[in-house]
């Protein structure tokens, strides 16, 4: 763990709700700058709508609502003054499925810039090759930069979505179950990318899978139907967790 | 033999039939036409407009009022259409208003083609003084079509994956950059085939210009757009009930016919061919 850590993120007295149905409930959390925090908890436990909290994605789906304050270097992301594409921009994610466009592996990774202003072409240039070799994919994708992404293996694909939302040099990094659709050694490059990536930016990872949050994160939040049950380093948490439902969860008991 | 797979193979033989009725229908169709049409197809034909009373020339003023008709609806139905889908489909909130504009739209698809040639003729053509011309047959026609254009363009942008829209949000795209660089684009295969496929439907429009745009005859050539013109689909009722000399003028119903459904199905290849291309290109 890093001597000096700073909150990036803080959570205070959270609530979400889908139309009535009351998701999260009272949820207070810190997240530490350059460090990883993975969300676990079993399916529907609301991690998932969580991690959408933190760069807004929510707000896509009608009649969804909002309580508590959810703040980035201590601005409210919820104020009604903030500017949600802004939001985005600072805010990155990655998602479950790969989800590249159908446009040349070059345009994906350049869609950030452009559709945010960006117009200088060496700039861009040098900013997608810088993305491509943070996301471990340069060497593979080199060559053919200008064929369609779709073309690549669901693994790549992968790495091509980090390095899109690399690009635009986000200061969190949300991961949304990046390997459930991967295979172990697909899987296996995206977590050295996380345990690389953590130094440049602040990242928040869901997963299912308890022995990912274990290699990679430092920091552990469970979640239980739609309630934090537990928050602490990874190390307790996955040793000598506090609440008997958290240790219960991680030795398989239920979930 | 297994009783079951009696029943499954006399079935799926009836499912095959049914489907070879309509191919059969089809080039039956084509077959009647070609042996009764291709005598008059010529240079002659396809070039000159008709003679003595409709009995010789050809029919080339219909073939050029078909082309400015069709693809003027398209000027009219496509920019209105495309926008009304994308309204409804990735802006509008649920609720009273769009449920009354989609019952609007889906009413407007059941009107009779004669009633929206009456409404072109009393409101464009009398009301707007549009006159009995092109640009009331383009409005008439793309009216007609607009259902058509907005359904299979929300069909189209319904396919779009909502990945690509949460993607494109998620590296700080506005909603409108997200739909103008990555909704569109990948709904425009479909969107296009839509549009071709409504522009072979008022290519081969009867009803909706015969008090609207289409005339008998007229001897000149169309010059503005507030000229009335000649349609191959008009042209051939006129042939089949108006015409005095059977004889002479039944090669030519069947040749006007011919180019009507060839320049139909050329149409529908090209949209075939569009899509297929665009979505190799991915």
């Amino acid at each position: 763990m890093g001597s000096e850590k700073r909150v990036k993120i803080s959570v205070q007295n959270l609530n979400f709700y889908y139309g009535d149905f009351h998701a999260l409930h009272d949820i207070s959390m810190d997240m530490y700058e350059n460090h990883v925090t993975a969300l676990i908890g079993p399916s529907g436990c609301g991690k998932s709508t969580f991690l959408r909290c933190i760069n807004r994605m929510n707000d896509l789906i009608l009649g969804t609502r909002v309580e508590g304050k959810l703040l980035l270097d201590g601005k409210d992301l919820y104020d009604p003054k903030v500017d949600v594409v802004e939001v985005r921009r600072k805010v990155g994610m990655v998602f479950q499925k790969p989800n590249p466009f159908p446009k040349s592996i070059f345009e994906n990774v350049a869609y950030g810039l452009r559709v945010n202003g960006v117009k200088d072409k060496k700039f861009i240039a040098h900013r997608v090759e810088e993305s491509l070799k943070m996301a471990a994919i340069w060497d593979e994708v080199k060559d053919r930069l200008h064929s369609s992404a779709l073309g690549l293996s669901g693994g790549q694909q992968q790495r091509l979505c980090i390095a899109r939302a690399l690009a635009m040099e986000p200061e969190v990094l949300l991961m949304d179950e990046p390997a459930s659709a991967l295979d172990p050694i697909a899987t296996q490059k995206i977590e050295d990318l996380i345990f690389e990536l953590k130094k440049r930016f602040t990242i928040v990872i869901v997963t299912h899978n308890m022995q990912q949050a274990a290699r990679v994160s430092d920091y552990t939040a469970f979640f239980y139907m739609g309630r934090l049950v537990e928050v602490d380093t990874t190390d307790v948490i996955f040793t000598r967790p506090k609440e008997k439902q958290t240790e219960d969860y991680i030795t398989g008991r239920f979930g | 033999m297994d009783k079951r797979k009696v029943i499954q193979s006399l079935a799926f033989g009836l499912f095959r039939m049914a489907a070879l009725v309509n191919a059969l229908a089809l080039a039956i169709l084509i077959y009647f036409l070609v042996k009764n049409g291709i005598s008059a197809i010529s240079w002659e034909f396809l070039t000159q407009p008709p003679r003595n009373m409709m009995t010789e020339g050809g029919i080339m003023p219909c073939i050029v009022g078909t082309f400015l008709l069709s693809f003027g609806s398209m000027l009219v139905a496509l920019p209105l259409g495309v926008a009304s889908a994308i309204y409804l489909n990735e802006y509008a909130k649920p609720g009273l208003a769009v449920r009354i504009i989609r019952i609007g739209i889906n009413n407007l698809a059941g009107v009779p083609s004669i009633v929206f040639g009456l409404f072109g003729l009393a409101f464009f053509a009398i009301s707007l003084h549009f006159k009995v011309s092109l640009l009331t047959g383009m409005f008439t026609l793309g009216f007609l079509t607009l259902p058509v254009v907005i359904s299979s363009t929300e069909e189209a942008l319904r396919s779009v994956p909502n990945t690509y829209r949460e993607a494109s949000l998620g590296l700080g795209a506005t909603k409108w950059q997200t739909i103008y660089k990555v909704v569109l684009p990948a709904a425009l295969p479909g969107i296009l085939t839509g549009a071709i496929l409504s522009l072979s439907r008022a290519a081969g429009e009867t009803a909706a210009i015969m008090y609207s745009a289409a005339v008998f005859f007229t001897p000149k050539m169309i010059s503005s757009i507030f000229d009335p013109v000649m349609a191959l689909p008009y042209h051939i009722y006129v042939l089949a009930t108006a015409g005095t000399e059977i004889d002479k003028t039944r090669p030519l119903q069947y040749g006007t016919a011919l180019v009507l459904i060839a320049l139909i199905f050329s149409m529908n290849f090209i949209a075939i061919y569009l899509r297929a291309r665009m979505q190799k290109k991915r």
